[in-house]
């Protein structure tokens, strides 16, 4: 395979990337104003501005990659929901607070130990853009880690709510970490991308570790696990919230701003 | 003006760029200016930034202000934005360290070794980055007795704190 083919083949491995951490960002923007504090609400914007930092750069190189010569905002703004390729953890809607630390705990985690593996990528760019949001994922999964053992160690009623919490994250956990798929098989064997199974382990082992310190416990397996996110295949939430998203730039075509 | 002078000042002029959030510190001194080149003979200048963070929205001004300047300066300005190697606070020089201390900003710590995309064991339980061991002193009274507020302050680079001596909130510069 040329050069050429090769990246196209392992573009919608990097598109599964950047999505997920633009629709996160969006869930996590939606929270400005609703947060439990003011210094909350700045917390929360800024873990989604890192996040819409780190999707603009992989959506840009996945314009490049794929031959499209699609623009970040091409990609963002223009597709429909059967295009994207983010998991289902990312786009449910804005729960409690607890809720969304749980989902903050785990998809930092994940995304942790995924920047991290990147790290030896055989894709230049995916490599750097990797050691930069390396670096600020270090400080969401922080974040999100406190605000955890403070709910958690907390009153009655933090410590049952976060668990339930933790209770409510566990069926869309199983996603992040599964390896089906033509993208992941192509970036696998590019040498571009990990397998998310290898992120298994280093992910869970820092979830269980705040999980414990909360005095909290891992929820039983869950009965049922989302998936197909990663083919198009989303629940419901996604669609709202793309219409919103993709609202003016789809009303009003070449808009600039 | 002699080519050479002309040369020297836009080099420094835009050297001397204030960082539009921080506009006590050039961005130079915040490390972000990688390179800086003039090429005479196109009448263009080469520069090179990189972002602090991922989401850094000071970046468009930033390389707006460059291109000004250059302009000003009769000349075309191509700005390149680049990741790797990838920005740290370890590259803040001692002089804006310590005009961020007197603009009521308390500079950054050393950024931590295990900051790397290097990283790979699990890490006991990770509360709080470098174990919130690190002494912070008010950039007001002087005291190292502080507290964090939030990790994420009024910009993405900067934690809230408290001093507990003068009772004062403060910003700090957060070591990346």
């Amino acid at each position: 395979m040329s050069e050429k083919e090769t990246g196209a083949a392992y573009s919608a491995y990097v598109l599964g990337l950047a999505d997920d951490a633009l629709i996160y960002s969006h869930r996590l923007g939606e929270w400005l104003t609703w947060a439990p504090a003011l210094e909350e609400d700045m917390a929360l914007a800024n873990v989604s501005l890192d996040l819409i930092g780190q999707a603009r750069s992989l959506l840009t190189h996945v314009g490049s990659l794929d031959g499209t010569g699609r623009s970040e905002d091409d990609l963002a703004y223009l597709r429909d929901e059967r295009d994207f390729r983010n998991v289902h953890l990312v786009e449910q809607r804005r729960g409690d607070f607890g809720q969304e630390m749980a989902r903050m705990l785990w998809f930092s985690a994940y995304q942790k130990a995924l920047y991290a593996a990147l790290a030896d990528s055989a894709d230049e760019q995916l490599r750097a853009i990797a050691a930069k949001a390396h670096k600020e994922v270090r400080y969401h999964h922080d974040h999100a880690a406190q605000w955890v053992v403070r709910l958690g160690d907390g009153t009655q009623e933090s410590h049952e709510r976060m668990q339930a919490a933790l209770t409510w994250v566990a069926p869309f956990v199983d996603e992040l970490f599964d390896d089906s798929g033509a993208a992941v098989a192509a970036a696998v064997t590019a040498g571009v991308g990990v397998l998310p199974s290898s992120l298994r382990s280093p992910a869970q082992a820092s979830v269980e570790a705040v999980v414990a310190e909360a005095t909290l416990t891992m929820p039983a397996t869950p009965k049922w696990r989302s998936r197909g996110g990663r083919e198009g295949v989303h629940s419901e939430p996604l669609g709202f919230l793309l219409a919103e998203m993709q609202y003016l730039p789809r009303s009003v075509p070449g808009a600039r701003w | 003006m002699t080519m050479m002078a002309t040369a020297t000042d836009v080099l420094e002029a835009v050297r001397a760029i204030p960082d539009p959030e921080i506009p006590v510190i050039t961005i130079e001194g915040l490390g972000i200016l990688r390179e800086c080149r003039l090429d005479e003979a196109a009448g263009v200048v080469h520069v090179v930034i990189t972002p602090t963070y991922s989401g850094c929205p000071a970046m468009r001004a930033i390389e707006d202000q460059i291109a000004r300047v250059c302009r000003a300066h009769g000349l075309r300005a191509v700005v390149t934005s680049q990741l790797s190697p990838a920005w740290t606070t370890d590259w803040i020089s001692p002089d804006a360290r310590e005009a961020l201390r007197r603009f009521g900003i308390a500079p950054p710590g050393p950024a931590d070794a295990d900051a790397g995309a290097g990283e790979r064991a699990p890490r006991p339980v990770s509360v709080m980055i470098g174990g919130g061991r690190h002494t912070v002193a008010c950039p007001r009274c002087g005291s190292e007795a502080t507290s964090v507020i939030s990790q994420f302050g009024s910009t993405a680079c900067k934690a809230l704190r408290r001093c507990d001596s003068c009772g004062d909130p403060f910003d700090e510069f957060k070591a990346l």
